[in-house]
């Protein structure tokens, strides 16, 4: 289903989700975006082509308590998310979500995800392609599911796309704002937006033909090259939507007979990642965690769900200090050199 | 998550695959200097009939405060209401578990892994070679056999040892040396004891007296130190089995086993769900194992 609103009335909209859950949105501070709690729309900031770390901290914090322990065994900790409304959520974040589902709740679901899932609605919303974005490329740059609504501005008004019956549920707290008349010029002036987004983008790249690539490449001096300039600093997988590794601990409390296991985001950049019983590494060298990063996301995805695991937000590109991103490793295996 | 009510079945609405069940140590020894046994029941003992699993499985153990690592199952399914494993002591989790004695509790959650395709091995000549701490998962393979010996062609088990005194279940197997329906072929690369009555020798060796060997109808499943793989494999290939009815079992960091952490990737596998049972045909064609052979390091 797919609805009609003025422009002026997103405000007024916006205020009424409160009611459901608590308001997020991408808001601009001393030139850092990030998903904060605001009270309207006039705190936001939609112009915003990323935000620095993507919604699926929202899903799967950095950091949380899975289980109280003691000695009679492990409760789980659950219940206790908060509502969220996430408003301003792009096409690309939302595939990123989609890759996360389809990880977090098939086979062994996940029920600290699923229960974060079920208590934020995503309230999607059209985005202005930036120098840094790629979506076009790895065909996430339009969204059909996933999303709770999805608004996207057409200058004068805003067609809002109904992708959930908890998205139906708060349409109907304001019923008034939205219409169901759409017409031909209505289709005419979506189409033509998507041929202006389509436009936009400045970096030109084939993520989807990667897979015989990096077949050929698997033992070309450019991985070394690139593990030569690579800090591990595991800033690329903090990041990046479609990076899901993490770690496990018990912490200790009262003397160690109380405490809770904690699960935290970690990356397979870090070096201790891959180290087995008797100090053993698969991956000891930069250059092979770095091969199996990019491997996952734009081969071994691709062959097992036909689509890479990277959604072209731009992220590592905008991110990793010494230049080693989607853009920088493909073109240096097709080339067969790493640029500057 | 609280109980809805009392006609759904409890451990539906509850299911949450990371929480570890509280299991009591009922029996616990010494195999070797370095490896502990341990036998262990659940606290709560209708769990103990519901516990079902196949050969080549492992669980996740906890302790709380100290953490949680995979361990491979050790029993048999075909003896159900207990799990037995062998733990060697490596680092701060497995030290921790050698001070666990008999009648306290551990975390446990699984089972988890591929396991044995049980289902194409039946039927067929099953013959094993263990080394070193490989005799823990393949344990479980051989007894299961032994329960449903009718099941199965010729059974042949091989395992060495480097000396009498690091042989795990040294006893259990030497007394299977007596019974008809196997051959049960020890070995050691020293013996330090002089006391050792079979043969001497690396596990290859061991090929000269298995006898003929059909080979298209043999499953041989490996398990072991990374050397033994390395002089293993190509025996069994000249043998002529086929590299689809070679199985190992592989050996992956593994913080979740339920194919979450991503810590046990190889490619685009999970070791933990996808594994840790893979043909050799499998494993060559695993690139990033290729580069090092197969020598790299796997269950051991
Ligand atoms: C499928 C599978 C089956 C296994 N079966 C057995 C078994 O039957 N008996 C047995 O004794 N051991 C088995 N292991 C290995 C066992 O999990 C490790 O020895 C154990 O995790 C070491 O924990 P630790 O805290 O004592 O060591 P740590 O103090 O954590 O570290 C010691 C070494 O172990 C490594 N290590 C830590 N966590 C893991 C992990 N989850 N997996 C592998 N290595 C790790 C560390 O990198 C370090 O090199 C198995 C491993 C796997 C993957
Ligand atoms: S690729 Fe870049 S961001 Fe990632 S670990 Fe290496 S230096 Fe850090
Ligand atoms: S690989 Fe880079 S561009 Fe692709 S989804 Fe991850 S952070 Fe975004
Ligand atoms: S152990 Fe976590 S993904 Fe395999």
């Amino acid at each position: 289903m797919i609805l009609k609103m003025k422009k002026e009335d997103l405000s007024t909209f916006l205020d009424s989700v409160k009611e459901w859950g608590e308001l997020r949105g991408p808001t601009k501070k001393e030139g850092r975006v990030t998903y904060s709690r605001v009270d309207s729309l006039s705190q936001m900031d939609l112009k915003a082509a990323r935000t620095i770390i993507p919604p699926k901290k929202f899903l799967y914090p950095p950091r949380f308590t899975m289980f109280d322990y003691d000695q009679d065994g492990y409760t789980e900790r659950l219940g206790d998310v908060p509502k969220r409304v996430l408003f301003g959520i792009h096409p690309c974040d939302i595939h990123g979500i989609l890759i996360m589902d389809k990880l977090f709740l098939e086979t062994y679901k996940d029920p600290y995800y699923a229960e974060r899932r079920e208590k934020t609605l995503l309230l999607g919303h059209s985005c202005i392609p930036d120098d840094k974005c790629m979506c076009i490329a790895t065909n996430t740059d339009f969204v059909a599911e996933g999303f709770d609504l999805f608004f996207s501005d057409l200058k004068m008004f805003y067609l809002v796309w109904v992708g959930s019956t908890k998205g139906h549920d708060l349409i109907r707290l304001k019923p008034e704002l939205f219409s169901r008349e759409l017409d031909k010029n209505d289709i005419l002036n979506y189409t033509e937006y998507r041929k202006w987004k389509n436009s936009q983008f400045k970096t030109k790249i084939d993520l989807t033909g990667m897979p015989d690539i990096f077949e050929l490449g698997y033992g070309s001096p450019v991985w070394d090259q690139l593990g030569d300039k690579c800090l591990s600093c595991g800033q690329c997988t903090m990041v990046c939507p479609t990076c899901n590794c993490y770690n496990v601990v018990d912490e200790v409390e009262l003397g160690a007979l109380e405490g809770t296991r904690d699960r935290f985001w970690d990356s397979c950049m870090f070096r201790e990642y891959s180290l087995v019983a008797g100090g053993h590494n698969f991956r000891d060298k930069r250059s092979d965690r770095l091969r199996l990063w990019y491997t996952h996301k734009l081969q071994a995805f691709i062959g097992e769900f036909g689509k890479p695991a990277c959604v072209g937000c731009g992220r590592c590109v905008e991110t990793c200090p010494v230049e080693i991103n989607v853009v920088t490793v493909s073109t240096a295996l097709k080339e067969q050199e790493v640029g500057k | 998550m609280k109980k809805l009510c009392v006609v759904l079945d409890e451990r539906e609405v509850q299911d949450n695959p990371y929480r570890p069940d509280m299991w009591r140590i009922v029996r616990r020894y010494p195999l070797t200097n370095d490896v502990n046994f341990y036998q262990a029941r659940p606290v709560e003992m209708e769990e103990a009939l519901k516990f079902n699993y196949k050969p080549g499985q492992f669980v996740m153990v906890s302790i709380p405060g100290e953490g949680e690592a995979p361990f491979s199952i050790s029993s048999t399914p075909s003896r159900p209401g207990m799990l037995e494993f062998c733990i060697r002591k490596t680092g701060s989790l497995t030290e921790t578990l050698f001070e666990v004695k008999e009648n306290h509790t551990l975390g446990v959650r699984g089972p988890y892994g591929n396991g044995f395709p049980m289902d194409k091995m039946v039927g067929k000549d099953i013959m094993i070679i263990a080394g070193g701490l490989g005799a823990a998962p393949l344990r479980s393979l051989l007894l299961y056999v032994l329960d449903n010996r009718d099941q199965f062609g010729k059974l042949t088990y091989l395992h060495g040892a480097r000396t009498p005194g690091e042989m795990l279940f040294r006893e259990e197997f030497i007394q299977l040396k007596e019974r008809e329906d196997l051959n049960c072929l020890l070995t050691v690369d020293k013996d330090d004891t002089d006391k050792w009555q079979f043969r001497q020798g690396v596990v290859t060796e061991l090929f000269k007296h298995v006898g003929p060997i059909d080979s298209k109808n043999t499953f041989a499943v490996v398990c072991g130190p990374p050397v033994m793989y390395r002089f293993v494999m190509p025996h069994l290939v000249r043998l002529g089995l086929p590299k689809h009815q070679i199985l190992m079992t592989l050996e992956r960091r593994m913080k979740c086993g339920v194919g979450k952490c991503g810590h046990c990737a190889i490619e685009y596998l999970y070791t933990c769900i996808d594994g840790p049972v893979f043909t050799y045909w499998d494993v060559l064609h695993m690139k990033e194992i290729i580069g090092r052979g197969v020598s790299d390091k796997t269950v051991a």
